[in-house]
């Protein structure tokens, strides 16, 4: 494991390297703490001894609860016909999420806790510190319906020392991809309505991370004489569910595909 | 004087007669002159309205009808569709530009819309055609590759109305439905157009509602779709 702190422009690098190679964080964080730092990273990852301790397992998520603060999202209504805030919708998912994920045996690190704004900058900044195996960015709309699934819209790049910060994401896009196949398949298999496409969003396309934003809509659904909402409690309880499974299945998979086979 | 005249009992003095005779000349002399001065006036201002030539030099164009591509978003299942309609297009590329993303609008407001966006073809302010440039689209500075400004690549920048992004549904989806149907629409009508940059009132903004990001120049290669899937 590896654990980074910035300071101004510089990061203070500190622990164990793991093996795991190609790795673009050491290209993602020269631009801000300049090419020293970037050599000590490059280096340690060439030193045999670090390259043979066993890789700690990466069960780390992050949830980034869209919006906070004066930044409010948009305004959803509600069963009643109340205006609900998208902030609220998606900080409530976001600990439903949480808790599900933590009883699974996941260390789940969250961009925010309350009602706080929290820049885009910043959400990367937490998420590729945490150099968690799935970045979750929740948001809510009255528009559409089901769940939307967006990737980053950055063409896929190969992973380089040197990686700017805006587009950090573009080698990240491919293994994004498959995280949002995964999601899409639970949310359908919990008999949700799921739209998948490419977005730029400013917060996505600086992780460096398998990083995909969910956006909550209204559930239409023949049964249901009226649209269920994105701040009902039992529609949130099933996304959160569905979401909790297939980040399950994501770490299983990557524990088959980290398996030698004999 | 008056009261010693009451006071010896003299009949109370009268008004001659010439000054009466007078007094009514003088004033039948003031209406015939103003009568007068009012005919004068008018005629003075037909003389005016006489001397514009008010009249069409030039009868208005009305530009033969073309056949338009326009992509529309539809919420429901997050995918852009082509519709080709007939619509009377300018010939200047940025009155044409101006023109079809205002008709694309213009169906965002229809109340059946399977994209409901307000605003309509006034939330389009300005298109700007520029000769493109080729760099990193979201962060560093584009060098110069356009030779030939005549035929090479183009960049439009599309100047919205504060009120449209005011008032523009706040999502992911919707956003990006928006922005990418209006990139779609300017490549398919404009074919040297393949990069695509927001402006808000003049100035840059980060999102449009909240989600998509407008600070970044869009790609048309990487927006438009084969028809009917998702962006």
């Amino acid at each position: 494991m590896r654990s980074t702190d910035r300071m101004s422009n510089w990061v203070r690098i500190s622990g164990p390297v793991s093996n795991e190679v190609p790795h673009p964080w050491c290209g993602l964080i020269a631009p801000r703490v300049g090419i020293p730092a970037a050599a000590l990273i490059a280096l340690a990852l060439s030193i045999p001894a670090f390259a043979q301790a066993p890789p700690a397992p990466r069960s780390i998520v992050v949830i980034d609860a869209a919006h906070g603060g004066d930044d409010q999202g948009g305004s959803l209504k509600d069963q009643a016909g109340a205006d609900t805030l998208e902030k609220s919708i998606t900080l409530a998912l976001g600990v439903r999420l949480r808790s599900l994920l933590a009883a699974r045996g996941f260390a789940v690190v969250t961009t925010r806790e309350s009602d706080i704004p929290v820049d885009a900058g910043r959400r990367a900044e937490i998420a590729n510190r945490a150099n968690a195996m799935a970045c979750l960015s929740l948001h809510a709309s009255q528009s559409g319906s089901g769940i939307h699934i967006f990737t980053s819209s950055l063409t896929p790049a190969e992973p380089a020392h040197l990686i700017p910060w805006k587009t950090a994401q573009a080698a990240w896009v491919t293994r994004s991809l498959a995280l949002a196949g995964v999601l899409n398949s639970a949310l359908l298999h919990a008999g949700m309505t799921v739209t998948l496409g490419r977005t730029a969003l400013p917060g996505i396309d600086s992780m460096a991370c398998p990083a995909v934003a969910i956006e909550v809509a209204p559930e239409i659904s023949a049964g249901r004489p009226q649209p269920g909402s994105p701040s009902d409690d039992g529609y949130q309880v099933r996304v959160a569910q569905a979401l909790a499974a297939a980040i399950l299945e994501w770490r299983a998979n990557a524990s088959r595909a980290e398996t030698p086979h004999p | 004087m008056a009261c010693q005249r009451l006071a010896r009992g003299d009949p109370p003095p009268v008004i001659p007669r010439y000054q009466t005779v007078l007094f009514f000349i003088l004033l039948a002399a003031s209406i015939v002159m103003g009568v007068v001065l009012w005919q004068l006036r008018a005629r003075a201002h037909e003389r005016l309205l006489a001397g514009q030539d008010s009249t069409p030099t030039r009868a208005p164009e009305v530009a033969p009808p073309e056949q338009a591509t326009l992509y529309f978003a539809n919420d429901a299942d997050n995918t852009l569709m082509t519709q080709v309609l007939s619509l009377p297009l300018p010939p200047s590329p940025n009155a044409r530009a101006r023109a079809v993303l205002g008709k694309l609008l213009d169906l965002y407001t229809l109340p059946d819309a399977a994209h409901p966006v307000p605003g309509g073809g006034a939330a389009i302010s300005q298109v700007f055609l520029l000769p493109a440039t080729v760099g990193d689209s979201a962060a560093t500075a584009p060098a110069p590759a356009a030779k030939d400004s005549q035929s090479g690549p183009q960049l439009a920048i599309v100047n919205l109305t504060g009120a449209f992004a005011a008032g523009h549904p706040s999502g992911l989806e919707t956003e990006t439905l928006t922005v990418l149907s209006i990139c779609a629409t300017l490549h398919a009508n404009l074919p040297r157009v393949t990069q695509v940059r927001f402006l808000v009132d003049g100035q840059p903004r980060a999102t449009l509602a909240g989600h998509a990001d407008l600070t970044r120049t869009y790609l048309t290669a990487d927006v438009v779709p084969t028809e009917g899937i998702h962006p």
